[in-house]
């Protein structure tokens, strides 16, 4: 379903993906997880061109993404995004705000797409906020919102740029709580995440990267119980056993 | 000064009209308002040019800006006053001459006060719309331009104050607005210039307090429905 092959990017002259090699198959939930700076953000914006490449391929269902006649709106409205500061449209209703693409992509009638807005909202829990705004709302409620809007497309694959590290820590449960019930639905998702309770529990697959490259790739239960590279061991015990 | 205002209110307020043309107050007004109307598309085209990834349309946009900030008001008015008329051969009345030289004023300065809205919206509101794959115009249309506009409303309404108070050069090249009006108004009454223009001064005053209130309401109305306050 996605697939970096020898993927590299810079920003000036610091080397921030090297030879990235990333596959994704359909269904699956990839964890992306390693210390700030290694570059598990930049890999997933990748993903939907929100950042360029300088080297290598990335394909979307065997199309090359940067391949001739790749329309970019296209890609990305086939792939939900959803950021750490949710990014919702403070200045439209919830119901607005995930309206927002089927109205002007699909270009639908308001009144078409609000029967889909509602049953989205309804699945992240939320149905009985549609004309709030988002300043009236919890970060954990914005970040649901903002999870619904993505989905307002159907897109095939997720994408989650760290949902739940801008939110208090009593409302990352709700958060992972929709997430879960994503991917028990069958969908495609890569989580950027340090919520190991959720890699561990729903991801089919942990992905280690430091300083650029991929370090580490297995199941769960391998990547926390017998982590290979001594760089996976030691994020994993100081993210497990953090010293004070 | 109430006896002033009782003799003349009628030409403060609409100048010499029917028996002359309109001016006075209600002549202030409308070239305030053509000016704002005209001005601000214009300034909406210059700040979409000016935050344009494409250097054909920032860098002329930019240079526009820049000249029509460093000249005054009064040199422009003079400029199109004078030169315009020897230009073309046609004689260009005062009050389009004004009204031209407000509008290329205001929306230099109106484009700058945008375009500093348009930039302080934060980078993710543009990702999150564009990560919809909704295209550069939508985002700039639905999410950008209405928040930036709205956040600069303030700024937006300083600058029509100034507007209206800048129709007031119009009296240099005889445009027969307010003060034009109250010019001639102390004429007559010869003896009481302090009283003419206090009389001036308070109608500007109450213009321009009104309309900065107005729009503060209008501007916490919205915020308060928004939930932004």
């Amino acid at each position: 379903m996605i697939k970096l092959e020898k993927v590299n990017k810079w920003f000036g002259s610091n080397h921030v993906l090297r030879d990235i090699d990333f596959h994704v198959e359909k269904g699956e939930v990839v964890v992306v997880c390693g210390p700030s700076g290694s570059g598990k953000s930049t890999l997933i914006r990748t993903i939907n061109r929100l950042e360029p490449i300088e080297k290598g391929t990335i394909r979307i269902a065997g199309e090359d993404i940067y391949g001739k006649g790749v329309n970019v709106n296209q890609l990305r409205a086939g792939i939900g995004f959803v950021f750490q500061q949710f990014n919702l449209f403070p200045h439209m209703s919830v119901l607005d705000n995930v309206l927002f693409a089927p109205t002007i992509i699909q270009k639908r009638s308001r009144k078409e797409a609000v029967g889909l807005a509602h049953s989205l909202l309804e699945r992240v829990g939320l149905a009985e906020k549609v004309d709030a705004y988002p300043g009236n709302l919890s970060g954990g409620q914005q970040q649901r919102v903002a999870i619904a809007r993505a989905l307002a497309l159907h897109p095939p694959i997720m994408l989650f740029d760290e949902p739940t590290s801008a939110l208090d820590p009593e409302m990352v449960g709700e958060v992972l709580q929709v997430m879960k019930s994503l991917a028990k639905d069958g969908m495609t998702m890569v989580c950027v995440t340090h919520e190991m309770g959720f890699a561990r529990d729903v991801s089919d697959r942990v992905v280690f990267m430091d300083a650029g490259e991929i370090l580490e790739s297995a199941a769960p239960s391998t990547f926390f119980t017998a982590p290979q590279h001594p760089r996976a061991q030691r994020f994993l015990a100081d993210i497990l056993h953090p010293r004070a | 000064m109430l006896e002033i205002l009782q003799e003349y209110w009628l030409t403060l307020l609409i100048g010499q009209y029917p028996h002359g043309p309109l001016g006075g107050l209600a002549l202030t007004l409308i070239l305030a308002v053509f000016g704002l109307v005209l001005s601000l598309p214009l300034a909406l085209i210059i700040t979409l040019a000016r935050v344009s990834p494409y250097k054909v349309f920032s860098l002329p946009s930019t240079a526009l800006v820049q000249v029509v900030r460093g000249i005054p008001l009064l040199m422009l008015i003079f400029g199109a006053y004078f030169v315009i008329p020897k230009l073309t051969g046609q004689v260009v009345s005062g009050f389009v001459t004004l009204l031209g030289a407000l509008v290329i004023y205001e929306s230099a300065y109106l484009s700058e006060v945008m375009r500093a809205g348009v930039e302080a919206i934060p980078k993710g509101q543009i990702e999150a719309s564009r990560s919809l794959g909704v295209g550069y115009w939508q985002t700039m249309r639905k999410v950008i331009l209405p928040q930036a506009l709205f956040n600069v409303l303030p700024s937006m309404t300083n600058q029509f104050i100034s507007t209206i108070k800048e129709t007031s050069l119009g009296y240099i090249i005889s445009v027969n607005e307010l003060t034009f009006a109250a010019n001639q108004v102390n004429n007559l009454v010869l003896t009481k210039p302090l009283q003419v223009f206090g009389i001036l001064a308070i109608i500007y005053f109450i213009v321009c307090f009104t309309l900065t209130r107005g729009l503060l309401w209008v501007d916490f109305r919205v915020r308060k429905a928004r939930a932004m306050v």
